[in-house]
């Protein structure tokens, strides 16, 4: 259960914007997480109301950006989508690939007040 | 509460323990009070310093009405304002890993990170390693489990330094723990320190320590899908052992089967077949350790 790892991790930079913009609660915040991050969504949703308890986050509007797997095949060039990270070059059978996005875990946006 | 260490409750805290079987023991356990403190101290310190890097979020947006172009954030209603972050949650971590990078570089020091399901064999692997090897290298041990000091114990009855992190209800290491147990370590140059983490094929992929190579050890009497059941894990390791090879004839188990699925996920995994209990294949994997030393 890392997510809870990763909820405490956004309530700090939640936390610390906040402070430093000098306003007292979030109002939404925009996450970008991928789909190759290694964060089950569901997981998140269940460890987000203990994490944000007593914390600027807690009346907070979470909005999650998804950003679907994408790669690009090193042997014939060809970009695909990626669901898994054993997926194949659908043109030439390849598995060696490089990763272009999916792997993103950022906080995106704050609305404060 | 602290979800990644629990502090806050006494209970499911961090706790970077020396071996209890160690011969000094007295002193020891004075230590790790103090360290303990420490510690939480620390990991909260760094948050403060983590942020001194972001300076890009204070650039200008284009966004809504009024601008503060000062200060990049931009006013909505009189009291509101949109921050642009743009920041990675797990940017401490990776910060905290790269200095531990540096100090395992500076002093030459081939860290490990040793992942894998419980009970693959993982500290049986290591006790072979060091009773076989520890009269020609030197290494250092950091032992991650929830509770307990018994595999510090193990490592310490073989007389070589060790540090136990208990992670409390954590299921992975994070790079501030090992960052604490290092200090602890007073390693010497051109060593080997293995890092143990938490039993665990699912979180403690997503969190670097610092280690110049990620292993990941799976053993024969699990099922041949591991690596596509948990791709992260093999997705970003460097090296799989595959351990208990001496019970393969009592098994139903397709070792080709096993590396497909592997080299499926990532390409560049390198392999040995060991069995830890009998000692088969262990000297290839001697041989590599010894080679990553001399090259780092």
């Amino acid at each position: 259960m890392h997510e809870l790892s990763v909820a405490m991790g956004i309530v700090k930079i939640a936390e610390t914007e906040t402070a430093k913009a000098g306003a007292r609660e979030v109002e939404v915040i925009e996450l970008e997480i991928g789909t190759l991050a290694g964060v089950e969504f569901e997981a998140l949703n269940f460890v987000w109301p203990a994490a944000v308890k007593d914390t600027v986050l807690e009346k907070a509007e979470k909005r999650i950006q998804v950003i679907e797997g994408r790669g690009q095949c090193m042997d014939c060039d060809t970009e695909f989508g990626i669901t898994h990270f054993y997926d194949a070059c659908p043109e030439c059978n390849s598995n060696l690939k490089s990763i272009l996005q999916g792997r993103e875990l950022r906080v995106k946006a704050l609305e404060v007040v | 509460m602290c979800g990644t260490c629990g502090c806050g409750s006494e209970e499911g805290g961090v706790r970077i323990l020396a071996p209890t079987l160690n011969q000094e023991g007295h002193g020891h356990s004075h230590d790790h009070n103090h360290d303990h403190t420490h510690g939480h101290d620390h990991h909260h310190h760094n948050h403060a310093h983590g942020h001194d890097h972001h300076h890009h979020h204070d650039h200008g947006h284009h966004h809504g009405h009024t601008h503060h172009h000062e200060t990049g954030e931009v006013t909505l209603a009189p009291n509101k304002k949109v921050i642009e972050v743009e920041q990675d949650v797990l940017h401490q971590n990776q910060m905290m890993a790269s200095r531990n990078r540096g100090y395992f570089e500076a002093l030459n020091i081939f860290a490990l990170n040793l992942v894998s399901s419980p009970g693959s064999g993982k500290t049986a692997l290591l006790e072979r390693t060091l009773k076989d090897l520890k009269e020609a290298l030197q290494f250092y041990v950091i032992e991650g489990d929830q509770q307990t000091a018994n595999d510090a114990n193990r490592i310490a009855a073989l007389e070589v330094p060790v540090m136990q992190i208990n992670t409390g209800k954590g299921c992975h290491l994070e790079s501030d723990m090992v960052y604490e147990a290092v200090k602890q370590l007073n390693m010497t140059p051109d060593s080997i320190l293995m890092i143990e983490n938490v039993g665990n094929l699912v979180c403690p992929s997503m969190f670097d320590l610092g280690e110049q190579k990620r292993v990941v050890i799976i053993s024969t009497t699990e099922g041949e899908d591991k690596p596509i059941k948990y791709p992260d894990m093999f997705h970003t390791s460097d090296v799989c052992v595959i351990n208990k090879i001496d019970l393969m004839p009592h098994l139903n188990f397709d070792l080709q089967q096993l590396k497909d699925y592997a080299l499926q996920v990532n390409p560049n995994l390198q392999f040995f077949e060991v069995s830890a209990t009998t000692g088969q294949g262990m000297e290839a994997w001697y041989t590599w350790l010894k080679a990553q030393l001399k090259k780092s």
